[in-house]
């Protein structure tokens, strides 16, 4: 039971890291999608 | 007599009167054709008087707006946009931008929500009736041998944690691709659209960042048991012998059995094509994959599939993007047909099984009979109790 909720806080862990890491590497989809001609910041 | 005769003409002649009162318009610039001014005035109620002249005739040699025969359209140009080859220059968004129509689309639409998902449906639905089925006639698969009260460890804490990690991802990534599928069929009609919608945003967010927790699980379990899970020669006698799942024989068997190789080689191979996929996914138009598999599959010969026909030898960006999408949950609806048999076998379906990966030590008895030779492995490396050892209390 211990290393199935290891395992579990590892996959939130994992994901929170890959979604802020990504935007901070400017992969989030507001950054790569839009043109410069359309960026409001 | 008379005077009925007199109303009666009169009626007869005032709706001609006030035809003739309707002007006729201007209709130079169309023929006689009817002109935008007569179209508007007939969806304000007016009366419009009747074209007038040859009007198909002139309609023929117009050019300009309201010609009737496409005089203003040109096919050049649509041929051109709709394959691709017309030269078009967009402020942003680049090279994918430029594509302003792509009717492949609709076939990935109509493939999407029509066979996919009856299909991929119908697939877990009858797996889950067959896994029934299956419990209804054999039952749980019980120990043949009193449990000696000694254990062995199957798994340390590290291989089952990398086997939660990818079962929680998995099991997430499953539901959220589910109801990406299939929420605008049962969700949004059945609750509300905006539950639906939410819902969506939730499973989108959830579903492209728990994608890597599964991937770095995928890479973890593979180098933990893939040395475990070379085929070999026990594997025949395995499966000759339905790895004793019908009938009551218990072929001999490594730390893992011909059912778990298979397991764990579905999970490496269609994890890695989902993985492959849901990378080229989250990076929208950044790693096309399928032309260049087309073209390794062209190069060894095979230039169609069956139920598809020829392979393409051009794809456009967004078709790169609609076959990994369709490739993606094509192999996902596969692979979790597997793992619905797997959770079944290793819960409810066999005793003692689940204690592989919950507490990672299972009786000697229940390894005698389903891994013998793992067993034997052990007491030959001293890593199992003495047979006459004394339970612990």
């Amino acid at each position: 039971m211990k290393a199935m909720m290891m395992g579990f806080a590892a996959m939130i862990v994992i994901s929170v890291g890959a979604y802020f890491g990504l935007h901070e590497l400017g992969y989030s989809t507001d950054a790569r999608s839009p043109g410069d001609t359309v960026r409001l910041d | 007599m008379r005077f009925l005769l007199c109303i009666l003409a009169l009626c007869l002649a005032l709706p001609v009167a006030a035809q003739e009162a309707t002007p006729t318009p201007d209709r130079s610039a169309t023929g006689g054709a009817q002109t935008l001014e007569d179209i508007m005035a007939r969806q304000r109620g007016e009366q419009v008087a009747p074209k007038t002249g040859d009007a198909a005739g002139a309609a023929r040699d117009l050019s300009g707006q309201l010609g009737t025969l496409g005089g203003a359209s040109d096919p050049e140009l649509w041929r051109a946009l709709r394959y691709g080859s017309a030269d078009i220059t967009v402020s942003s968004g680049g090279e994918v931008a430029s594509v302003l129509m792509q009717d492949g689309g609709m076939a990935w639409l109509e493939f999407r929500k029509g066979p996919l998902a009856t299909y991929g449906g119908y697939l877990l639905l009858g797996t889950l009736a067959l896994l029934l089925v299956f419990f209804v006639l054999r039952g749980r698969i019980r120990l043949d041998y009193e449990k000696t009260g000694r254990t062995v460890t199957r798994f340390k804490s590290f291989e089952r944690a990398a086997h939660w990690l990818l079962a929680g991802s998995f099991i997430l990534l499953g539901i959220t691709g589910l109801l990406t599928l299939f929420g605008r069929m049962f969700v949004a009609p059945y609750i509300s659209k905006e539950f639906n919608a939410t819902l969506l945003m939730g499973a989108k967010l959830i579903h492209n960042n728990v994608a890597w927790a599964f991937e770095v699980a995928l890479i973890a379990v593979f180098c933990l048991w893939v040395w475990h899970n070379i085929p070999n020669r026990t594997d025949f006698t395995w499966f000759a012998q339905a790895g004793g799942i019908v009938g009551s024989k218990h072929p001999p068997a490594k730390k893992f059995n011909g059912g778990q190789k298979i397991i764990f080689w579905s999970v490496i191979l269609l994890g890695a094509s989902i993985s492959l996929t849901g990378v080229s996914l989250l990076f929208p138009f950044e790693f096309p994959m399928f032309l260049k598999t087309f073209d390794i599959l062209r190069s060894v010969g095979i230039t169609e599939l069956p139920f598809y026909g020829p392979l393409p030898t051009d794809l456009a960006p967004h078709e790169e993007m609609q076959y990994a999408q369709a490739w993606h949950a094509i192999v996902a609806f596969v692979l979790m047909a597997i793992i619905i048999a797997h959770i079944y076998i290793g819960s409810v379906g066999m005793e003692g099984a689940y204690d592989a990966m919950g507490s990672g030590e299972v009786d000697e008895a229940w390894a005698r009979q389903h891994h013998s030779l793992w067993l034997e492995e052990l007491e030959e490396e001293g890593k199992a109790a003495p047979k006459d050892a004394t339970p612990a209390q």
